[in-house]
């Protein structure tokens, strides 16, 4: 990976992010500088060490599987930008 | 004003309260007036509800553990029927919450009375707070600098006297090092120790919320009130909670404190390094032990935290599509244009950055390289503390390298503001607790006095034990009563 920059037009992409061509360009610079720093763990030698996703065990919690009130549709709604017949709007996903 | 509310600490206020001095509604009252007199060239707040507040101070109960004490709360913890911009144009003006968070919940029940959204940085991603996409704020000791952050506005807002205390939000040191250039009381709990449901998630594994607040003894207040088990929050410990206030015995004798050695090394300034060397031949006078202990992955925290951190932000900010809540593209050329632009609008740089990064670190090639690798050293440095904490009870350290930094200084270079953190992040990889208290102040090059704040740290679940030292600090100096020249 020595000579890998980062494509970040590539990567806003998968982000859901559109950038201009001025945020391309400076963002590029700052993180490849943020990336040739944290390569700085290349030189750790992690063989045998366990990755660490919580900082204390974590458990699945169980309760009663008892029917409870939710905060239902209206709760839910409440903040979206668009809505009809109580459901959230959302922009088309099939061509026509 | 000498005589207003606002100026007074919790355990002082409630004094007042009990001996019928004053009333929930008049404490209210002063720091509204606090607020207005003096916020705007602060930017503490970014939105406060003076009606809701004062009808609650009318029906509040003082006998109840924070009965009508005001609390301001960081403005990405929902509180119903607020808004929870989380400093972010996203969120600005088109949202209210629908829930209590948690610790409001728990707040709520003790009495204590929710009263401001405290500004900080987007999403609480900066340590400057100069990344709020909403309004700009200012150190109060010294309004060209910046009061730290993320969660600036709530340390801004305690250490101006226009809040009795405050809650925040920790990731990487977003209580600690807000509290140290502010010169407030932090202290980031235990990861676990408080809930976080209703705590818009930056990093899932790393945040925890906690107070910020004029005296240790406060902070043990709050703390008693919002810690404990949840079955919201898979991840909030079940472990009693015991009353912290009675932890502040005032005695440190026989406690061994541990000094790292890679964090005295170099790279702190000159004065900040003076005041926590005094602070540290204190805690000797007054009976703790010192001990050198070796941290030896020091080094490698930042990176790791930047790595792990913007991993698990991509991850939970792709939740922001414009289509629940939030900002939405009017117009765009089908849905992956409508994710793209209405993100593009409501997230300022440092939120893409951040994004961008961890998006690129959980990618398909660059996955293990990264990520992998990161959660495999972040065993490692979590190892350190054990091994540290088997020789010694706390470990102390400056909170930050320097004291207030100048808005603008750092905010070119992301790179610089994130090596700001060096002495905090390792606390949130590891899980442990620790806080901030004043020690001291730096004459500034402009000649304004700067305060310095002395972190300690210490084991899981072992916050007790931090508020006796700095409590016990704060007994015997009165670095954490002095208040910035305007007030």
């Amino acid at each position: 990976m020595d000579n890998d920059k980062i494509d970040v037009n590539y990567v806003a992409d998968l982000a859901r992010l559109q950038l201009t061509d001025e945020e391309v360009e400076r963002f590029s610079s700052q993180l490849n500088d943020i990336i040739g720093y944290v390569r700085q763990l290349e030189g750790l030698d992690v063989t045998g060490i366990e990755a660490m996703a919580h900082a204390t065990p974590v458990y699945d919690i169980m309760r009663a599987d008892e029917s409870r009130p939710g905060n239902g549709t209206q709760c839910a709604l409440a903040n979206a930008p668009e809505k009809s017949t109580d459901q959230f709007r959302v922009t088309r996903v099939v061509e026509s | 004003m000498s005589d207003s509310a606002s100026r007074l600490s919790i355990v002082e206020l409630q004094k007042d309260y009990r001996s019928g001095k004053r009333s929930p509604a008049e404490a209210v009252n002063d720091i509204i007036d606090s607020i207005q007199s003096r916020d705007e060239k602060l930017g503490a707040y970014i939105s406060f509800d003076p009606e809701a507040a004062l009808k609650e101070a009318e029906a509040s109960d003082v006998n109840l553990p924070l009965g009508g004490v005001p609390i301001a709360i960081k403005d990405l913890i929902n509180v119903e029927g607020q808004p929870c911009t989380c400093a972010s144009r996203f969120l600005d003006s088109s949202y209210t919450s629908t829930y209590d968070a948690t610790v409001i919940t728990k707040l709520r029940r003790a009495g204590a009375i929710p009263l401001g959204r405290t500004n900080m940085d987007e999403f609480a991603m900066g340590s400057s707070s100069e990344n709020s996409g909403l309004k700009p704020s200012a150190n109060p000791w010294d309004i060209e600098r910046v009061p730290g952050g993320s969660s600036g506005g709530s340390a801004i807002c305690v250490a101006s006297d226009t809040a009795i205390a405050a809650l925040g939000s920790d990731t990487g040191g977003s209580i600690r090092q807000p509290a140290s250039f502010c010169g407030c009381v932090g202290l980031k709990p235990t990861y676990g120790r408080v809930s976080r449901y209703g705590l818009v998630a930056f990093a899932s594994s790393l945040d925890q919320i906690g107070p910020i607040t004029k005296t240790s003894q406060d902070a043990a207040l709050l703390l008693s009130v919002i810690s404990g088990g949840d079955p919201r929050d898979s991840t909030a410990l079940d472990a009693d909670v015991p009353d912290y206030s009675n932890s502040l015995s005032g005695d440190v004798k026989g406690l061994r404190v541990g000094l790292p050695k890679e964090y005295f090394t170099s790279g702190i300034d000159p004065g900040v390094k003076t005041c926590i060397d005094d602070a540290i031949s204190h805690l000797e006078k007054l009976g703790a032990e010192i001990v050198e202990v070796s941290l030896p992955h020091t080094e490698y925290a930042v990176a790791t935290y930047y790595i792990i951190a913007t991993a698990e932000a991509s991850a939970n900010l792709a939740r922001f599509d414009g289509v629940r809540y939030g900002n939405r593209a009017t117009s765009h050329d089908g849905i992956l244009d409508h994710y793209r632009l209405s993100r593009a609008a409501g997230f300022g740089d440092e939120v893409k950055r951040r994004i961008i990064l961890g998006t690129y670190v959980l990618s398909s090639g660059y996955n293990d390289a990264y990520y992998v690798r990161a959660q495999k050293v972040r065993t490692l440095i979590r190892n350190d503390f054990a091994t540290a904490f088997s020789e010694v009870d706390v470990i102390v350290s400056p909170t930050a390298p320097t004291t207030a930094f100048k808005a603008g200084e750092k905010s070119s270079d992301p790179l610089q503001m994130y090596l700001a953190d060096i002495f905090t992040i390792a606390a949130n990889l590891a899980g442990i607790c620790g806080a901030s208290t004043p020690c001291g102040t730096v004459q500034s090059d402009t000649g304004t006095a700067l305060p310095v704040g002395l972190q300690i740290l210490g084991p899981h679940l072992s916050e007790g034990t931090v508020l006796r030292i700095t409590d016990a600090f704060e007994k015997t100096t009165d670095w954490h009563r002095q208040r910035p020249p305007s007030q």
